[in-house]
């Protein structure tokens, strides 16, 4: 499937791969870049933190990272209010590498679920600043309308609980937040393994971004292989256009030409 | 004159900028934001940006992460 026939653009940016990954829980930076690396993922999500000055020649990311390469997507991850959440975004573009942020405002640290209210007020904000703004949210198609009112880029909506690997736990919500707006639907969080990605893909989401779905892997790189092909497979299965389903059998062999039975 | 940077108590020179400070820590300007007192600042604006007794500095870069991180620069 080439990219000319089936192009991703997000807030008028040309996206290579329908794979976005994130970067935490690597054991290394070199492991976080080989895993990228096999996952052919483009979009590249970031999180905003102090430099320890104690030691400031400590490894940087985006050494590893060629921002020329990747689209880096700084996320407000880690925020709890729409306060700090402006202010990271901010922070982020003015450490210049995207206008594009993650906006995530988490709601409690047990469910990780967004605070879909405090995220909305956040979007609004960082909009009019002139931010691209992609708010992970949860899979709720009125929530995602309003999102798409105050003008954001693209939705996404949670799978399962981060981190969580359940794969998507309500495909029919997924696909009614697909419906219910004209802007990309990305689905942020929860998946475990390729068949996750398949299925949301599946469903006619635009991309999936994941982490803890390659990074937690027995064996990071290959599962990043794994999620490439199975990234590239939803895609092409959903544009396909799969058969109906069906209750009974209908046999895919001729009936015609058929040996005589013997009696 | 006694600042505060990325949370830490750090004592500096009375002439001292935002970029002489980044050079004092050996860290490069490019791929950090600073913020002064809440405010952020341009990284062309560093060398000019001269700080004053009581300030409170911030000195954010890109960390690996996905989502859901427990804790904020701020925190």
């Amino acid at each position: 499937m080439s990219n000319q026939s089936d192009p991703l653009v997000i807030g008028g940016i040309n996206l290579n791969s329908r794979l976005w990954v994130g970067t935490g829980k690597y054991k290394d930076f070199d492991e976080t870049r080989r895993a990228i690396e096999a996952s052919g993922a483009d979009v590249v999500t970031v999180a905003v933190r102090r430099v320890n000055i104690t030691d400031p020649n400590e490894e940087n990311l985006l050494d590893f990272l060629d921002p020329k390469i990747y689209k880096i997507l700084p996320n407000t991850a880690g925020c709890f209010t729409a306060k700090d959440a402006i202010r990271t975004a901010q922070l982020a573009r003015a450490a210049g590498v995207s206008d594009m942020v993650k906006l995530e405002v988490i709601g409690d640290q047990e469910s990780l679920y967004p605070d879909n209210e405090a995220t909305l007020e956040a979007a609004e904000v960082l909009v009019k600043e002139g931010f691209i703004v992609l708010p992970y949210m949860t899979d709720d198609p009125i929530m995602a309308k309003k999102f798409e009112a105050v003008g954001c880029a693209a939705v996404m909506p949670l799978a399962a609980p981060i981190g969580s690997g359940l794969g998507v736990c309500n495909p029919y919500s997924v696909q009614l937040v697909q419906q219910a707006v004209s802007i990309p639907v990305v689905v942020d969080a929860g998946v475990g393994t390729a068949s996750d990605v398949a299925v949301a893909m599946e469903l006619g989401v635009e991309a999936v971004l994941l982490n803890t779905a390659i990074a937690g892997a027995q064996d990071p790189i290959r599962m990043a292989r794994a999620m490439n092909h199975a990234v590239q497979a939803g895609r092409e299965a959903f544009l396909a256009g799969r058969m109906p389903k069906k209750t009974y059998a209908t046999a895919s062999s001729p009936l015609q030409g058929m040996i005589a039975a013997s009696n | 004159m006694n600042i505060t940077v990325n949370g830490e108590p750090r004592q500096v020179s009375a002439d001292c900028t935002v970029a002489t400070l980044l050079a004092e820590l050996d860290i490069k300007a490019e791929g950090v934001a600073v913020e002064r007192n809440m405010e952020i600042l341009s990284r062309e604006g560093f060398s000019e940006a001269s700080l004053e007794a009581g300030d409170t500095i911030e000195i954010i870069r890109f960390v690996g992460g996905g989502c859901g991180q427990k804790e904020c620069h701020r925190a």
